[in-house]
């Protein structure tokens, strides 16, 4: 009996050694390991399923190089980057990025894409904001909430998320202080997170602020129903950039194959992938090209995209201010401030 | 009205077990709480005989302290290792932040007081029972321990497994230090099920995360039904 047991023993860790450590363990070992690049990103922009499903899979078949992405928000995206667990980051916050680059971490910064947030609202839209800008919109959902106390008019996401900062400032160009708006009768909380606010909204047929990303996803799985309402404007302009770390602050970074990266992501053929994602499913891409908008040099986006995307460097709104520049094997765009401010 | 979105869930789940892509995050998960485990048994039962055979000064604030570290829970491990492993860190050569290696060195942290703690315990109790007899029959110091050991396995197994379990079911390290990553057929992913169940919950794919979800359950159960024979066997 007990010789039995012993036997069963050996043969169970044996067989748990062999298929652990023998089997994808020895493959990994065997064929050669790819280059591979670290890229901490954003979660609006990886939980879209762009990165997984378009970038890496078209940059690796490109270049052999792989693409590991870290999903974390847009302050933990960063300090990953500081603590040298990342080749480049991929972020949306301007004033975070222009701080990054100042302290010397972040260099050759491109901007390769941008969205907008959006106001969504019931289909009748009662309140009547379809087609206004927002600080409009904001401004008659006020008036409509102050006449029909007896409703929930807006939900806001109060949880000092990215969307919910979002909607702190807009509230506040509309002239409006949010911490007094959160007494209001008509206007509800959820502190929680953009999947929840939406079904909520939905159900009490109210309106909300939210990422293109996640409103697609729920509508289009028949949980909400609710519209996209205002989705135009300059403040809801979401710009997406890419920053290399300086191989001069952190040592052992993949610096050359990270400008790869950012070279293809500007290319024709990375603003293609990017241009095309989403259509498909959602009827409509989740995320805009940034450089044939830079390239026409016109129109409202392009304005807004440098007021809410560029930095300033003299008299120049540029991508990447000339001291943050290191080697670059692509150029920068720089447009004079007139054009933006004149 | 509030249930068919479950019902719908469940029953698209039960399509999406056989995918490759489900099936090998499943294998991941089994392969890297599987190497924690075996790291864990490894330095953990020369620790537990040193605890459970000999008798030294101490003896219990040892015990309580490796009881206590049971009670850690998986997010400061993972806050603790990030802090290690991170490149800038004390251990950050290494180069095990966001790999699997480093997934099952956390986990193995996670599990060694578990496993110490079962093995002392069914030691201890055996010992006071074998020792005596195997001293009297003649057997020397050593051979008598051993012979402790022996009669013990059932201990050691339901130790490994209780271990194992724990590994493959907690999210805080998985998450923390491998990072969720997954690229189709990538060299370097660390996508396990807890990681996978957590990502398609928030992104409101829920049959994935159910069918992920089911799989997840089959193995602890299956693997405390294991234990479970083992126990019956023994006895």
């Amino acid at each position: 009996m007990k010789k039995w047991m012993l036997i069963f023993v050996v043969f169970l860790l044996s067989s748990i050694a062999i298929g652990c450590i023998g089997g994808p363990e020895g493959e990994n070992t065997t064929t050669k390991s790819p280059r591979v690049l670290t890229i901490s990103t954003t979660t609006s922009l990886y939980d879209t399923g762009i990165l997984e499903e378009v970038v890496a899979p078209a940059f690796k078949e490109k270049y052999g190089i792989e693409l590991r992405f870290i999903p974390k928000g847009t302050g933990g995206a960063i300090m990953d980057a500081k603590n040298g667990a990342s080749d480049a980051i991929l972020v949306h916050a301007l004033p975070k990025e222009q701080a990054f680059m100042e302290e010397g971490y972040g260099v050759n910064r491109k901007v390769f894409a941008y969205n907008f947030f959006v106001i969504v609202g019931p289909k009748d839209d009662p309140a009547g904001i379809k087609g206004l800008g927002v600080t409009d919109a904001l401004k008659k959902l006020v008036e409509y909430g102050k006449t029909h106390p007896d409703q929930i008019v807006w939900v806001s996401r109060d949880d000092g998320s990215g969307t919910n900062t979002k909607e702190i400032a807009l509230w506040k160009v509309a002239g409006f202080n949010f911490e007094e708006l959160k007494n209001e009768k008509w206007f509800g909380t959820t502190g929680s997170g953009m999947g929840n606010t939406l079904l909520y909204t939905s159900e009490k047929k109210a309106y909300t602020l939210s990422d293109i990303g996640t409103y697609l996803k729920y509508q289009k799985e028949g949980k909400i129903d609710l519209d996209v309402l205002v989705d135009k404007g300059e403040q809801l302009i979401n710009v997406y950039a890419i920053i290399i770390i300086n191989p001069k602050k952190i040592e052992g970074k993949d610096f050359d194959d990270a400008m790869l990266l950012t070279k293809w992501l500007t290319s024709e053929e990375g603003q293609k992938a990017i241009s095309e994602y989403g259509k498909e499913e959602f009827g409509r891409p989740l995320f805009y090209p940034a450089v044939p908008v830079l390239e026409k040099k016109e129109g409202d986006v392009f304005r807004w995209m440098l007021k809410y995307g560029f930095m300033k460097d003299g008299e120049n709104y540029t991508e990447c201010p000339i001291k943050f520049q290191y080697n670059p094997i692509y150029n920068f765009f720089e447009f004079p401030a007139t054009m933006v401010e004149g | 009205m509030a249930w068919d979105y479950i019902v719908q869930g469940f029953s698209e789940a039960l399509g999406l077990i056989t995918e490759p892509y489900v099936i090998e995050i499943a294998l991941r998960s089994i392969k890297v709480s599987g190497v924690a485990t075996i790291m864990a048994v490894v330095w953990s039962l020369p620790l537990s005989m040193l605890i459970g055979l000999k008798n030294f000064r101490g003896k219990w604030l040892v015990k309580t302290f490796v009881n206590g570290l049971m009670g850690v829970p998986t997010v400061i491990w993972g806050l603790i290792l990030y802090l290690l492993l991170v490149p800038r860190g004390p251990l950050g050569a290494l180069g095990l932040l966001y790999t699997e290696m480093g997934i099952s060195l956390g986990q193995a942290l996670l599990i060694t007081p578990i496993i110490i703690s079962i093995v002392v315990n069914s030691l201890e109790a055996i010992e006071s029972e074998i020792r005596e007899l195997a001293l009297t029959l003649g057997a020397d110091e050593i051979r008598a321990s051993f012979q402790v050991v022996v009669e013990s396995i059932g201990g050691i197994i339901l130790a490994v497994i209780a271990g194992f379990n724990r590994a493959i079911a907690e999210l805080g390290i998985a998450l923390m230090i491998g990072g969720n990553i997954y690229v189709k057929g990538g060299h370097y992913n660390t996508r396990v099920l807890t990681t996978a169940i957590q990502m398609y919950t928030v992104r409101a794919e829920i049959s994935i995360a159910i069918a992920l979800g089911i799989i997840l359950m089959g193995i602890v159960l299956g693997v405390n039904l294991l234990s479970n024979l083992i126990r019956k066997w023994l006895t």
